[in-house]
C-alpha cells in the first residue's frame, strides 16, 4: 500500500475543507472496498479522511419517510424497525450482501461509493482497463464475462456494479444527499450512479469533494411489500449474478397498481427503467406481465462470451421477485 | 481392557486451537525479524527484460531485493530431482530470466516491516518479454505423450485386460461420454509461510507450513549444500494443505536464501492470489468413457481415454484413470492417459488425486447406464461388484463396500426413491437423490517413532509428523496409550520438529497406517521394556514374575496370577536408576502389497434441492457410509469425512480456477471469486461406516481417511442433479447456468 | 474424556521481537487501543491494518490472515462487542476502541462456552479459521441477544457464512454454536 496521510476530522465542514486542501484524497468509511482497492494498488489516495466519527449515524423520520446517516452501518440500517417495517426490500438487500462483518463495517454512505467489479479492473498487472487506466483498453470484452454487464455497457467498459443496497435504494427512488465546497444538494439515486460511456473512470456523478451525508427514503404507502431475489454463484457471501429488487402495490381488486423494480448484476449501475414498470400497471400479477416488463428491461440486452445466460436467468429471476413481492403486497 | 482406540476423544490440541494458543509458521515472531513479499509474473511464458530493484530499494526501510540479477547461488540445479521423491518439484529460484508460468517468483524484496515490504514489492516494477502462451487442452492437445507412470502409486500410464472392441460387440447397451473436471486450487486458510533463521553459514532451521517436514529439510538442504542433520523443520501446526502443501515449493528456498542474504530472521507468507501457480494445483481432466452392458446390466466392456496436463517443465500425472480399472468386475477394460504440455504451475497432489476426478467420471457414466437400462442404480452396482482387483489380480485386504452400500441406502432411504427424473417437487424446487461410490487406495510409508517414560511418570511419544487438521496429535495419543497400557490423559505426543524421529509425508491418507503403526510399535515395545525390568527389579511386587504373567493395563502393572499384586507405573518410573527408560522403534511395511490389493470402499448417497427456474443447487442431505479399516478417534474420523464429503459438494458445484486463455492467467485468483463452500452450502451430513478388521494392512488394522471422502461424492450430486431435473451435466462445477 | 490441558507443551514457544520502529514516508498517528482489557499507545504508520497490528506488532496471533481482502473471515475480531475482518480495517480508525480477540475470551483460564463446545463439538480441524469462527459466533450471539425469535440452524448457516471452513466442519460449527445458544437461552 502506498504511504498516506491520515485526518480524523470531527466536523463535516472540516472534513471537506480537508479535502479541499489535499490533491489526491479519499474519504474512508467503513473501508470494505477503499482498503481492498489500496492494498490492490488500484486506489492511491495521499491522504485518508477518516469520515466514520462524524456525526452522520443516526436514523430518523423525515418528510414522511426516513433520512439514514451516511455513517450508520449496513447492518444497523437492515436491523432498523423502520426500516424493515416500511422498507423491507431494503433490509432484505443489504442482508443478502456481502458477510455479517462485512455488514458491520460498511457505512450506507461508503457502501454507496462502491467501486464496479471486475477482475481485470481490481488487478493493476492487467494492462488494459479504461476504468484505471483510461484509453488502455478493456481485457475483460473479450475475456473472461461471466459477471459482466449485459445492458448499458459501452466498447469501453463492462463491468457490473457488485451492490445489493443501491438496487434497493434505486427501486426505492432513494435520494442522496450531498455536501460540499458550495454547500448541500441532492440526487435520486437513479441520477447518482453513472453508464461507463467514454468515461468508466468515473462511477458516479458526485462532484469531487463532495460528501455524501445521508440518503432519504421517500413515504411508500402504497406498498408494504417488497422483495429482494439475488441469484449467485453460491449461497451467501457471493457477488449477484443476477439481482432484483421490487416493489409492488395492488388495488383492491388484486391488480398491480403501482410496481418499482431495479435490477443488480446487469450494469455498470443498478438498472432501472421506470418506463418498463408501467406495462405492469393495471395487469393481474402473473407470468404474462411478468415477462412482459422483463422484455421492456431487457431491451438493448448485449450479453457477451460466458455470460449469455444472464439474460434469461434475467427473465425468470424478475417473475420471480415480482410473484413474492405481489404476494405480500 | 478398556481401549482409547475408537473413543471420540475431545482433540488434545483443541484447547490451543480455540484460545488463539496453537502456534502457526508464520507466528514465529523472532528478534530482528524481517519481512520478504515474493513478486510474481503476470505473464505466463517469455522472459523478464528487467526490474526496476532501485525504484523499490528507494522505499523506506527496504533491506534487499533479490532478482535473477542477484546471483544467488545455489549448491545445485533447482530442476536436479530425486528419482526417490514423489514430492519434489522443479523449483524457480531466480536462476535466470525465464518465465514458465504466470505466479513464478521473479524477485523477492525484503524490509523491515510488512507494509514497507508490500509497497517495496509494487515498486519493483517487472518489464518482460512475453511469449505467447498455451493453457488449453485442445491447443496442446497434438502434443500430448502417454506417460510411462502416473503421479502417486506409479501405476503404468495405460491399462489392458480383455478385448474391449469385443466386449462392446457383446452389449446390448453402450454408452461413449466425455466428462471433464476443471483445474481446482488447494486454498488451505493458512497460506503457505516460512520463517527462516540461519545459526552461521551451514545451521538453518525454517518454521514451515508443510505437510513434510522430511522432505522439506532434505529439499533445502540439498539446494543449499548444507548437511541434512544441520537443517531443522519445525511445523506443530499446519493450517490445512489438501496436497499443496505436500512438495517444498520454491518459496521455501527463496525465504532461506533471502534470509542467507540479510544475515537476519525472515518471513516469507505468500499472499491469497499467489496460492494460484506457484504451489500446485489439480488438473483440469478430460475423461472420454465407454461402456458396454447386457440387458441385465452385467458389464462387458469398459474404457478410459484420459487427458491432463502437466508444466512445460515437470512432470506430474493426475491419475484419474485408476477407478475405471478397479472399481467394477468387468472383463474387457482398457485405460490410456495422456498428458498435454501447459504452460502453468506445476499440478500436484490435491485431495484424492486420480480418485476424485475418476469416480465423478465413471460413477455419472454408470448412473446414465442405469437409467439406459432403467435400472436402479444400486443394483447396477451390485451387478458388478468386484470380488477382487481384477486390474492387479489381488485379492483386497479387505472390502466392505457391499456393507456400506446396504447402510447407506438405509440410512438414507434409498428404497423409496421413484426413479423419474423431476418426479419428486415441493413448489419451486426439484428434489433429486444420487448415489456414487467411493474409494481410495490404503498406502503405508515406513516411519518410526519413540516412546519414553519420564522418571516423574510422564510418557513422551515423539514421531515427526504434521498435524494438518486430520487429528493426528489425538490419534496418536490414542494409539500410545493402547499400546503401552495406560489411559491417555498421561500420554504426551509431540510431533511437527525434524529432531523426532522420521516419519512420512502427511499424505495419501497414509498417516495412521505409518506414523500409527510405528507409534504403536514403539509403545508397546515401551511396555515390554517396562515389565521386563519389573520382574527383575528386587524392589518391585513384580520381581520373579515371568513377563508373560503381566498385565499392564489403566497405568497398573499386575500378576494375572495373583492379582492383588500390583505396581503404577508412576511409582516404577520413580524407581528408575536414570532419567528416562525408551523405545525408537523403526516401523515399515511388508509384502502385504505384493500379495493383496489394499482399498477403502464407500457409498455415498445426495439429496439435492434445485430452484427449478432459476438453476440454484443445494445439497440438503448426504449419507457417507465408509469401510475404511480400523477407525482410530470416533469424532475426528467422523469430521475427516464429512470434509472430505464437504471437498465433494465443492468439487461437483462451486470450485473452477478460471485461466484466460490469452494470456495464461487465473482470473478468479481469490476466495471472493474462486468459490469454496461457505456455511449455507452445507446441509446435513451424515457420516457412517463398518466396523472394518483388515488384518493385511499393517499392525493396528487402518486404512487411512483423509480422502475417500471426495471420492465418489460429486458423482452423487451430479447425478441427484439429474434426478431432480433431467439435465445431465457431465462438465464440472455444476453452476446454475448449465440448469437452465 | 477430555485431555487438552496436555497440550500446552506442544507449540515450540519463541522469544518476541521488541515493538518494531517503523520506518516509513507515512505520517505517523498516535492512537490508543484497547485490546483484551489491555490498553496500547501505539504510534503508528497509518498502512497498519488491526491485523497486522494485532499479529505482528502485538504479538497477539490468535487472529488470523488467510485472504488479506475481506473474502474469508479469519481474521474476525470483536470491536465493542461487534464482529469485524480486521484485515480490512486500519489500526488508527480504532483509536479509543475496545477490541477483543480469541485471546480474550477466555476467563481466568476458564474456556468462554463457545471455545469450549467447539471443542466438544469438533467444530474445527486444522483450527486455522477457528478464531475467526469462534469470534465470529460470539459477535452473532451478541447480535440476537434478547430477540424471541429462535436461531434456527438455517439462520446459524447464514450467518455464519462470512467465515470460511476449507475443512469442511460447518456441522460441528453450527452444532457447537446451537448448543452454546441453547444454554443462553436457558
Amino acid at each position: 500500500m502506498k504511504a498516506f496521510a491520515y485526518a480524523r476530522p470531527s466536523t463535516t465542514d472540516e472534513a471537506i475543507a480537508t479535502f479541499s486542501s489535499s490533491s489526491g484524497a479519499k474519504f474512508l468509511g467503513g473501508g470494505t472496498n477503499l482498503i481492498d482497492l489500496m492494498k490492490m494498488g488500484v486506489e492511491q489516495p495521499s491522504t485518508l479522511i477518516d469520515i466514520t466519527r462524524l456525526p452522520l449515524a443516526t436514523i430518523e423520520e423525515h418528510a414522511g419517510g426516513i433520512r439514514i446517516g451516511a455513517m450508520v452501518r449496513n447492518s444497523t440500517v437492515a436491523e432498523h424497525p423502520l426500516v424493515r417495517d416500511r422498507y423491507p426490500v431494503l433490509s432484505q438487500a443489504i442482508l443478502a450482501g456481502a458477510s455479517p462483518q462485512l455488514r458491520n463495517m460498511a457505512t450506507i454512505g461508503g457502501n454507496l461509493m462502491q467501486r464496479t467489479r471486475c477482475s481485470y479492473f481490481y488487478d493493476p498487472t492487467y494492462a488494459h482497463c479504461n476504468k484505471r487506466l483510461p484509453g488502455s483498453g478493456c481485457d475483460a470484452i473479450d475475456g473472461y464475462n461471466r459477471m459482466h454487464a449485459i445492458l448499458g455497457a459501452s466498447d469501453q467498459c463492462i463491468a457490473t456494479n457488485p451492490g445489493d443496497m443501491a438496487v434497493a435504494l434505486m427501486a426505492l427512488d432513494a435520494r442522496i444527499q450531498v455536501l460540499g465546497p458550495q454547500g448541500p444538494r441532492s440526487r435520486l439515486a437513479g441520477d447518482f450512479f453513472r453508464l461507463p460511456g467514454d468515461t468508466p473512470n468515473i462511477d458516479t456523478n458526485l462532484r469531487p469533494g463532495e460528501l455524501i451525508t445521508a440518503v432519504d427514503l421517500p413515504p411508500i404507502d402504497w406498498a408494504t411489500g417488497g422483495h429482494y431475489l439475488k441469484v449467485r454463484d453460491r449461497n451467501s457471501y457471493a457477488f449477484a449474478l443476477i439481482s432484483v429488487a421490487a416493489v409492488v402495490g395492488l388495488d383492491s381488486n388484486g391488480s398491480i397498481r403501482r410496481a418499482q423494480l431495479a435490477l443488480g448484476g446487469v450494469a455498470h449501475m443498478p438498472w432501472r427503467v421506470p418506463d418498463a414498470e408501467r406495462v405492469l400497471i393495471g395487469q393481474t400479477p402473473g407470468d404474462g406481465a411478468f415477462r412482459d416488463v422483463a422484455e421492456a428491461l431487457l431491451k438493448g440486452a448485449k450479453p457477451y462470451a460466458h455470460n449469455r445466460f444472464k439474460v434469461e436467468l434475467v427473465r425468470r429471476s424478475i417473475a420471480r421477485a415480482l410473484e413474492a413481492a405481489s404476494t405480500r403486497a | 481392557m478398556p481401549s482409547a482406540i475408537g473413543e471420540p476423544l475431545d482433540r488434545v490440541d483443541g484447547r490451543a486451537k480455540v484460545t488463539g494458543g496453537a502456534v502457526y509458521s508464520a507466528e514465529n515472531n523472532l528478534p530482528g525479524m524481517t519481512y520478504a513479499v515474493m513478486v510474481t509474473s503476470t505473464i505466463a511464458k517469455g522472459r523478464v527484460a528487467s526490474i526496476d530493484s532501485a525504484a523499490a530499494r528507494r522505499a523506506p526501510g527496504i533491506i534487499a531485493v533479490l532478482t535473477h540479477e542477484s546471483k544467488l547461488k545455489l549448491a545445485k540445479s533447482p530442476d536436479d530431482i530425486s528419482p526417490d521423491s514423489a514430492a519434489d518439484r522443479r523449483l524457480q529460484l531466480l536462476q535466470n530470466d525465464r518465465v514458465l508460468y504466470a505466479g513464478q517468483p521473479v524477485a523477492v524484496v525484503v524490509a523491515e516491516t510488512l507494509e514497507a515490504a508490500q509497497e517495496g514489492a509494487r515498486l519493483a516494477q517487472v518489464r518482460y518479454g512475453p511469449e505467447t502462451p498455451s493453457v488449453s487442452v485442445d491447443a496442446s492437445l497434438a502434443g500430448a505423450f502417454i506417460p510411462e507412470r502416473l503421479s502417486g502409486a506409479g501405476d503404468p500410464g495405460r491399462s489392458s485386460r480383455g478385448d474391449v472392441q469385443a466386449g462392446m460387440s457383446q452389449a446390448s447397451t453402450r454408452l461413449e461420454q466425455v466428462y471433464t473436471t476443471p483445474f481446482q486450487v488447494h486454498n488451505p486458510m493458512e497460506p503457505h509461510a516460512t520463517v527462516a533463521v540461519w545459526d552461521g553459514p551451514d545451521g538453518l532451521t525454517l518454521y514451515d507450513a508443510t505437510q513434510g517436514i522430511f522432505g522439506a529439510r532434505k529439499r533445502v538442504a540439498g539446494l543449499l549444500g548444507l548437511a541434512v542433520e544441520n537443517v531443522r523443520v519445525l511445523s506443530p501446526y499446519v493450517g490445512g494443505g489438501f496436497g499443496s502443501k505436500g512438495p517444498t515449493w520454491s518459496h521455501v528456498l527463496l525465504c532461506a536464501m533471502a534470509a542467507r542474504e540479510v544475515r537476519r530472521p525472515v518471513k516469507l507468507v505468500l499472499a491469497r492470489p499467489q496460492m494460484f501457480g506457484p504451489i500446485g494445483c489439480r488438473s483440469e481432466t478430460r475423461q472420454s468413457i465407454a461402456i458396454g452392458a447386457k440387458p441385465d446390466g452385467t458389464l462387458t466392456a469398459l474404457k478410459n481415454d484420459v487427458v491432463t496436463h502437466t508444466s512445460s517443465f515437470d512432470d506430474f500425472v493426475e491419475p484419474a484413470s485408476t477407478p475405471t480399472r478397479k472399481l467394477y468386475s468387468v472383463p474387457n477394460n482398457s485405460t490410456t492417459q495422456r498428458v498435454v504440455r501447459s504452460d502453468i504451475g506445476t499440478p500436484s497432489y490435491m485431495r484424492a488425486p486420480g480418485e476424485a476426478p475418476g469416480t465423478f467420471a465413471l460413477e455419472v457414466a454408470m448412473d446414465e447406464l442405469a437409467y439406459a437400462l432403467t435400472m436402479d442404480p444400486l443394483a447396477l452396482r451390485l451387478k458388478n461388484y468386484a470380488e477382487q482387483d481384477e486390474d492387479g489380480q489381488k485379492p483386497w485386504s479387505a472390502k466392505s463396500l457391499r456393507e456400506c452400500y446396504r447402510m447407506g441406502a438405509e440410512r438414507f432411504g434409498w428404497a423409496k426413491r421413484s426413479p423419474e427424473p423431476g418426479s419428486m417437487r415441493d413448489g419451486h424446487t426439484l428434489i433429486g437423490w444420487g448415489l456414487g461410490t467411493a474409494m481410495y487406495p490404503a498406502r503405508r510409508s515406513p516411519a518410526s517413532a519413540r516412546a519414553r517414560l519420564n522418571r516423574d511418570g510422564s510418557i513422551q511419544v515423539e514421531a515427526g509428523t504434521q498435524e494438518i487438521g486430520g487429528g493426528t496429535y489425538t490419534t496418536m495419543t490414542q494409539i500410545a496409550a493402547d499400546g503401552i497400557g495406560v489411559e491417555p490423559s498421561r500420554v504426551i505426543f509431540r510431533l511437527g520438529d525434524t529432531q523426532f524421529p522420521p516419519t512420512p509425508v502427511s499424505g495419501g491418507s497414509m498417516t495412521t497406517a505409518s506414523t500409527g503403526s510405528a507409534v504403536y510399535l514403539a509403545a508397546r515395545a515401551l511396555r515390554d521394556t517396562i515389565i521386563q525390568r519389573a520382574v527383575v527389579d528386587r524392589n518391585s511386587l513384580l520381581y520373579g514374575a515371568k513377563p508373560a504373567q503381566i498385565a499392564f493395563e489403566n497405568g497398573r502393572l499386575s500378576r494375572s496370577d495373583r492379582p492383588g499384586q500390583m505396581e503404577t507405573i508412576q511409582h516404577f518410573a520413580a524407581g528408575l536408576g536414570e532419567p528416562y527408560i525408551e523405545a525408537i522403534v523403526n516401523a515399515a511395511p511388508g509384502q502385504e502389497k505384493e500379495e493383496f490389493s489394499p482399498m477403502s470402499f464407500g457409498a455415498q448417497f445426495a439429496e439435492v434441492r434445485v430452484d427449478a427456474d432459476l438453476g440454484q443447487v443445494f445439497v440438503s442431505r448426504m449419507v457417507g457410509a465408509f469401510g475404511a479399516g480400523r477407525i482410530i478417534n470416533a469424532k475426528t474420523a467422523r469430521s475427516n469425512f464429512m470434509g472430505g464429503m464437504v471437498w465433494g459438494v465443492s468439487f461437483a458445484l462451486y470450485e473452477h480456477a478460471v485461466y484466460d486463455e490469452r494470456l495464461g492467467r487465473i482470473v478468479n485468483n481469490n476466495l471472493a471469486e474462486y468459490h469454496v463452500p461457505v456455511n449455507a452450502d452445507i446441509g446435513d451430513i451424515d457420516v457412517i461406516w463398518v466396523d472394518e478388521a483388515d488384518h493385511h494392512v499393517d499392525p493396528i488394522g487402518a486404512k487411512g481417511i483423509g480422502e475417500i471422502g471426495i471420492t465418489g461424492s460429486a458423482a452423487a450430486v451430479a447425478n441427484a442433479v439429474f434426478h431432480a431435473t433431467g439435465k445431465r451435466v457431465r462438465d464440472l462445477p455444476i453452476t446454475l447456468d448449465k440448469l437452465l | 474424556m477430555n485431555v487438552a490441558s496436555l497440550s500446552a507443551g506442544i507449540a515450540a514457544t519463541v522469544p518476541l521481537a521488541e515493538a518494531q520502529t517503523v520506518p516509513s514516508a507515512s505520517e505517523i498517528v498516535d492512537c490508543a487501543i484497547t485490546v483484551n482489557g489491555r490498553e496500547y499507545a501505539l504510534t503508528l504508520d497509518p498502512r497498519i491494518t488491526l491485523l497486522d497490528l494485532l499479529r505482528e506488532r502485538l504479538h497477539l496471533t490468535g487472529a488470523k490472515k488467510g485472504c488479506d481482502h475481506g473474502q474469508c473471515g479469519a481474521c474476525t475480531v470483536l470491536s465493542g462487542g461487534t464482529r469485524i475482518n480486521s484485515c480490512l480495517s486500519l489500526a488508527v480508525t480504532h483509536n479509543g476502541d475496545f477490541i477483543t480477540t480469541i485471546e480474550g475470551l477466555a476467563r481466568n483460564g476458564d474456556l468462554h462456552p463457545l471455545q469450549a463446545a467447539f471443542i466438544e463439538h469438533d467444530g474445527f480441524q486444522c483450527g486455522y479459521c477457528t478464531p475467526g469462527q469462534i469470534c465470529s459466533a460470539a459477535g452473532l450471539l451478541n447480535e440476537v441477544r434478547g430477540r424471541a425469535k429462535p436461531l434456527d440452524d438455517a439462520e446459524i448457516r447464514e450467518r455464519m457464512s462470512g467465515n470460511i471452513c476449507r475443512c469442511g466442519a460447518y456441522p460441528n460449527i453450527v452444532a457447537a454454536i446451537k448448543a452454546v445458544r441453547g444454554r443462553v437461552a436457558g
